[in-house]
């Protein structure tokens, strides 16, 4: 039997478009935990509350999912700005964050599960958009449309993202808080209203990374957990706060997570992104790109 | 107080709490009662590496759900096909060990980097170790395994009875085990790593290697709880023994009676446990799960020592 290479190039090309999808979830987590130090294990369960988002508005009035988190996104970001302030009067600013704060952040990741299964029950939600059936084909290639509109969207996410850090004054205020507050309030900056606005923006990119997950697959509450591995292990890997790392590893995480999937079947696949965090932090620590 | 006479001490507790519950003719008592004492079990042992030492442990349900499928395994592999008769003991010494070596592992892998890569690495370990099992046709995959109960017990003849004096004494044992830690040297050591790690480091605390004895005694007591579990519930699917509630439980317990002491995980536990069993049977698991949610997220903003840093001011209020 020959080796199926037209199955591999498949499941790079797939992990390609996943590491994609990726890389919009990963995101806010290199702003929280690589640049703020924040360590928000409740990401996914944000990125869940956009899906269910996404999925009531478009069941309800028809819109599409990925326009409809684009026009909620400030108000995640208010929510990001909210959950800052509880997280920096109780924890932050007492030096109380390692322990306290990591079960505050759990507890917000189980509450919003539990509610999503009071309201709504462990149904898999779906949505409908135009762009979910049809592939696209180029010889054995083979492009789904719902995979290749969130991977596109998200890598201009992440180009706005990345240019609104280096290019901004706010910005570059974010990027030097993890480096030096002192310095920060010497230039007569608020370092934790720069914090605030990071970890709010943080919180913003869960809204168009929930609309991409229930575009790509069908959503019940407890899906968010399968993230929590996989996003750290990315951000570890990209560096700590690198955006262009974080994409390189979001792409390699999701060709050997596709290429596990295509030859051993998916139900491995969620041991793949584990796997990945361990080796990262036993022997490359400071990730793929790291000083 | 000294420590053996404590422990003397809380096994006359425990022998009369089981003495007394046996003048209860319902049964749905001992199977309430076995789940307040596993989260004694399993509080305790949090609190070992979570309160005592600083890193918080999220993997809970996977090291708690190894010793469970441990258990399946041995059953399968010796009980049913009669080679040895495992009694419930040497399952729990088992489970209990291939817990505490996974928990090793893992604190091995990730205790050396800051503290809160642990917390991540166990939060994976769960999703990973679900996946394994999943995947373990021998152990029932996704499908579950049933574990036929024997029909009578030693010592107690009734088999519930039997369960809920096992995790009585292994309770007992927990509680005892957390209490001898505190107060010795090995307990301060925990302390020094909570209070300054980089400070204990350089006065010369061997902070990994009593970061790895805390994970590896908390992993086996995790173990030991979830050993009797398959005997327990007679049907185990992976769904239900890496429940998330155990990870849940096992903080907001600690973190809700006070994480600095070996009673406040006994009394978080006592309180939280029977509140859920009543909450359950009057409403609604789904409900009583968002109540200790509520609670977790509650006490670590508005009490952050629980309730025994709520009560203590009241006692030693002259020493101010």
């Amino acid at each position: 039997m020959s080796f199926p290479i037209d199955l591999l190039i498949n499941a790079i090309i797939a992990g390609l478009l996943l590491g994609g999808f990726y890389a919009a979830v990963t995101s806010g987590i290199s702003i929280a935990f690589g640049i703020l130090d924040i360590v928000n294990i409740a990401h996914p369960a944000f990125i869940i509350l956009g899906s269910y988002i996404a999925y009531i508005v478009n069941s309800q009035f028809g819109l599409d999912p990925i326009l409809t988190s684009i026009a909620i996104l400030p108000a995640f970001y208010a929510l990001g700005a909210v959950v800052y302030q509880v997280y920096y009067v109780s924890f932050e600013r007492r030096g109380q964050e390692a322990l306290r704060g990591l079960a505050f952040f759990f507890g917000l990741l189980f509450i919003t599960e539990v509610v999503l299964i009071l309201v709504f029950g462990v149904d898999y939600r779906y949505v409908n958009a135009i762009y979910i059936g049809p592939t696209l084909h180029f010889g054995f290639v083979d492009l789904p449309l719902r995979m290749l509109i969130p991977c596109l969207v998200s890598l201009l996410l992440i180009l706005l993202l990345q240019i609104y850090l280096t290019r901004t004054f706010t910005g570059r205020a974010i990027m030097a808080v993890a480096q030096d507050q002192e310095a920060l309030r010497l230039m007569a900056v608020n370092p934790i209203r720069i914090k605030r606005t990071a970890f709010a923006i943080s919180i913003a990119t869960t809204s168009l990374a929930g609309a991409f997950l229930i575009v790509i697959q069908p959503v019940e509450p407890s899906v968010g957990r399968d993230y929590i591995g996989r996003v750290f292990a990315i951000c570890v890997m990209g560096g700590m706060g690198s955006l262009p790392g974080t994409v390189i590893a979001a792409m390699l995480l999701g060709i050997v997570e596709s290429i596990t999937a295509t030859f051993y079947g998916p139900s491995w696949a969620p041991a793949v992104s584990f796997g990945f965090l361990l080796l990262t932090l036993a022997f490359r620590p400071a990730g793929i790109l790291g000083r | 107080m000294r420590s053996w006479l404590f422990t003397l001490i809380l096994a006359v507790a425990g022998a009369a709490l089981f003495a007394l519950s046996r003048f209860i003719q319902n049964d749905y008592f001992f199977f309430a009662g076995y789940v307040v004492l596993q989260y004694i079990v399993l509080s305790t042992a949090w609190n070992i590496l979570g309160g005592y030492c600083g890193y918080v442990n999220f993997g809970t349900a996977a090291l708690f759900a190894i010793g469970a499928y441990t258990t399946v395994a041995l059953h399968k592999l010796l009980v049913t096909s009669r080679i040895y008769p495992m009694s419930m003991p040497e399952l729990i010494v088992i489970g209990g060990a291939v817990s505490a070596v996974v928990g090793l592992g893992i604190g091995y892998l990730t205790l050396r980097l800051r503290g809160a890569f642990f917390s991540i690495a166990t939060l994976a370990l769960a999703v990973v170790i679900q996946t394994i099992i999943t995947n373990w046709d021998y152990v029932g995959g996704s499908r579950g395994a049933y574990v036929i109960r024997p029909p009578s017990a030693p010592l107690v003849g009734s088999y519930i009875q039997y369960l809920f004096l096992v995790m009585l004494v292994l309770a007992v044992i927990s509680v005892a085990v957390a209490r001898l830690i505190e107060r010795s040297r090995l307990g301060y050591g925990f302390a020094t790593i909570r209070d300054d790690e980089i400070a204990a480091e350089a006065s010369g605390v061997p902070t990994l290697r009593l970061k790895l004895i805390a994970t590896t005694l908390s992993g086996a007591l995790m173990g030991m709880a979830g050993a009797p579990l398959p005997y327990y519930v007679g049907y185990l699917d992976p769904a239900s023994g890496f429940n998330l509630a155990y990870a849940v439980n096992s903080i907001a317990m600690p973190v809700i009676g006070g994480t600095t002491t070996w009673i406040g995980p006994l009394i978080g536990a006592v309180l939280l446990g029977t509140l859920q069993q009543w909450v359950t049977v009057t409403i609604s698991s789904a409900v009583s799960l968002l109540i200790v949610g509520l609670l977790l997220v509650g006490f670590v903003i508005v009490a952050p020592n629980g309730l025994v840093g709520l009560v203590r001011p009241l006692f030693v209020r002259g020493k101010g």
